[in-house]
């Protein structure tokens, strides 16, 4: 048997997975002492949550439709756009579109609002003790949950295209979540670094369009050249996007290799993600 | 009598960057040109005492002696550079008033997200719900934007909140001039309200008046030392003769 490069990959990750395992484990009486303080305040998770929803759809009229109606809307958009002007020949494209752009736009929602969110609380960090990474989890949370709103539209595309629901759609849930870790993560160490450094802010809007365009979101993977498709299984975004149309276009659930993969982006960058924000929290109050 | 608050060699130093920089470029300049200077500031400087239940300490000293630093590092807003704090119980901290009040929510919703800051859930602020809106006498505005609200009855609604939820440490930072004189009586009331059901009290204010009426024990602060440290009387009798002095 040989092994792929692919399934060399799949092992590192499965490595680093291991390892992180290791270190919770080892570290478990630390992480236990923050329990009941993650406890204590789940109340406020759950209020600033509420907010958000609150704040962000105030004095609008179909307020949380918005969350349904924008992605269609720009789904609209570039179909027409890649269909009739670039003749972009996918299959489905409507389908192929929202089912890869949901994705993004889960991470890049999360990111960039725990990005702000740190600083967005400064005047409660000033003011009271809360823990600190409340911050950006509410953002993830927030994001998450306006992704399910954002997953009846890519329902409506189903729907109106009449493409078919294989049973395994139902696992939709599995990409979302490994995106959502890997968020968590990357907005953990966002929006920390940003609160020394406001020019994270502004590199990350210009990264996110470039992330957009180096996932295959509006095209396939397929059609770029080989050694940029092997460059390209770096970036978590291509798996996750591929995840999702794997199980909710073609029916198929991906192998271990690709669970591998996927988890050990997530985990190892929630794992970083998290010491670096220990490390940095203790000072935002004198920055912020 | 045990101590909720033991406070060992407390020592905190700000370190001011000279024109901080916020960019990397900027950063980057002034490292090369070696301009990044760094001043240390001691805010204060090793200080320590315990505070027991029930008791009602006034802290006094001048503008930038470093009352509201040590009320920070109670309430574990600020991470003190060495020593420790340790605290038994919940603490609500009023250090301004309205922390965490969002403008664009209503009383209401502020009302029970402040709660959830102090870690308290909806059920438990819907019980509180009423007394706190009273309180405050905000009835009819309990559905108005805070926005809308005046800066007294924005300091009512926080003062009203913060109290209501009965913590076992109140921390208050010059607040109890806010309002008019019909509510600053009230809640003079209240705290002592709050001191005979037990709440340990530590109180800044700039009113020696006030610490004198409430407080039994006084803390001198003087350019972060911890000058004096006994009964009310003596203490501001001595801040009163020395600040003067001064």
């Amino acid at each position: 048997m040989t092994l792929s490069p692919y399934d060399i990959f799949a092992a590192l990750s499965g490595l680093l997975i291991v390892a992180v395992l290791v270190v919770v484990l080892v570290e478990l009486p630390t992480i236990r002492r923050y329990l009941p303080a993650f406890l204590k305040y789940r109340h406020l998770l759950g209020t600033m949550v509420s907010r958000d929803f609150k704040v962000k759809y105030r004095r609008s009229v179909l307020g949380i439709f918005w969350s349904i109606l924008q992605p269609l809307f720009v789904m609209l958009i570039v179909t027409f756009v890649f269909s009739n002007v670039f003749r972009v020949a996918i299959a489905d494209y409507p389908v192929y579109y929202i089912t890869g752009s949901f994705i993004f736009g889960l991470v890049s929602d999360s990111t960039g609002a725990s990005l702000q969110s740190v600083i967005g609380g400064g005047s409660l960090i000033k003011k009271v003790y809360i823990p600190k990474y409340i911050f950006p989890l509410e953002s993830c949370l927030f994001a998450l949950i306006s992704a399910l709103f954002s997953f009846i539209a890519v329902i409506i595309v189903y729907i109106v295209q009449q493409y078919p629901f294989y049973p395994t759609f139902l696992l939709f849930f599995i990409p979302m979540l490994y995106a959502t870790f890997f968020s968590f993560g990357l907005g953990l160490i966002l929006s920390a670094l940003v609160v020394y450094l406001r020019d994270i802010a502004h590199i990350w809007t210009i990264w996110l369009t470039a992330w957009f365009y180096v996932t295959p979101i509006l095209y396939p993977l397929s059609i770029l050249p080989d050694y940029v498709q092997s460059v390209l299984q770096f970036n978590p975004l291509v798996h996750y996007v591929d995840y999702a149309r794997e199980i909710m276009m073609y029916g198929a659930v991906p192998g271990w290799q690709e669970n591998l993969i996927c988890a050990g982006f997530a985990l190892v960058t929630l794992v970083v993600g998290l010491a670096v924000f220990k490390r940095l929290q203790d000072r935002f109050v004198l920055y912020i | 009598m045990s101590s909720v608050i033991t406070v060992k060699h407390l020592t905190m130093k700000y370190v001011v960057t000279k024109d901080r920089a916020d960019s990397v470029k900027e950063y980057l300049i002034r490292y090369l040109k070696r301009q990044l200077t760094r001043d240390e500031f001691i805010a204060l400087d090793d200080i320590s005492f315990k505070v027991g239940k029930g008791e009602v300490v006034g802290i006094v000293g001048l503008n930038g002696s470093g009352k509201s630093t040590l009320l920070k590092l109670i309430s574990g807003v600020l991470k003190p550079t060495s020593g420790t704090v340790e605290r038994v119980g919940s603490v609500a901290p009023l250090i301004e008033l309205g922390a965490g009040f969002d403008d664009d929510l209503t009383a209401r919703e502020n009302i029970y997200l402040n709660g959830a800051v102090m870690g308290f859930s909806h059920r438990e602020m819907a019980k509180k719900y009423d007394a706190i809106i009273s309180f405050a006498e905000l009835e009819k505005f309990q559905d108005r934007a805070l926005k809308t609200f005046s800066s007294g009855m924005r300091a009512r609604l926080g003062f009203s909140v913060a109290t209501a939820t009965k913590p076992e440490v109140l921390i208050v930072d010059e607040i109890l001039g806010v309002g008019d004189f019909l509510f600053k009586e009230k809640s003079e009331a209240r705290i002592k309200e709050l001191m005979a059901g037990g709440t340990t009290v530590l109180l800044v204010s700039h009113t020696i008046k006030q610490i004198r009426e409430l407080c039994s024990r006084a803390l001198w602060l003087d350019e972060g030392h911890l000058l004096m440290d006994g009964a009310t009387r003596e203490v501001c009798d001595a801040y009163e003769a020395g600040a003067g002095a001064l």
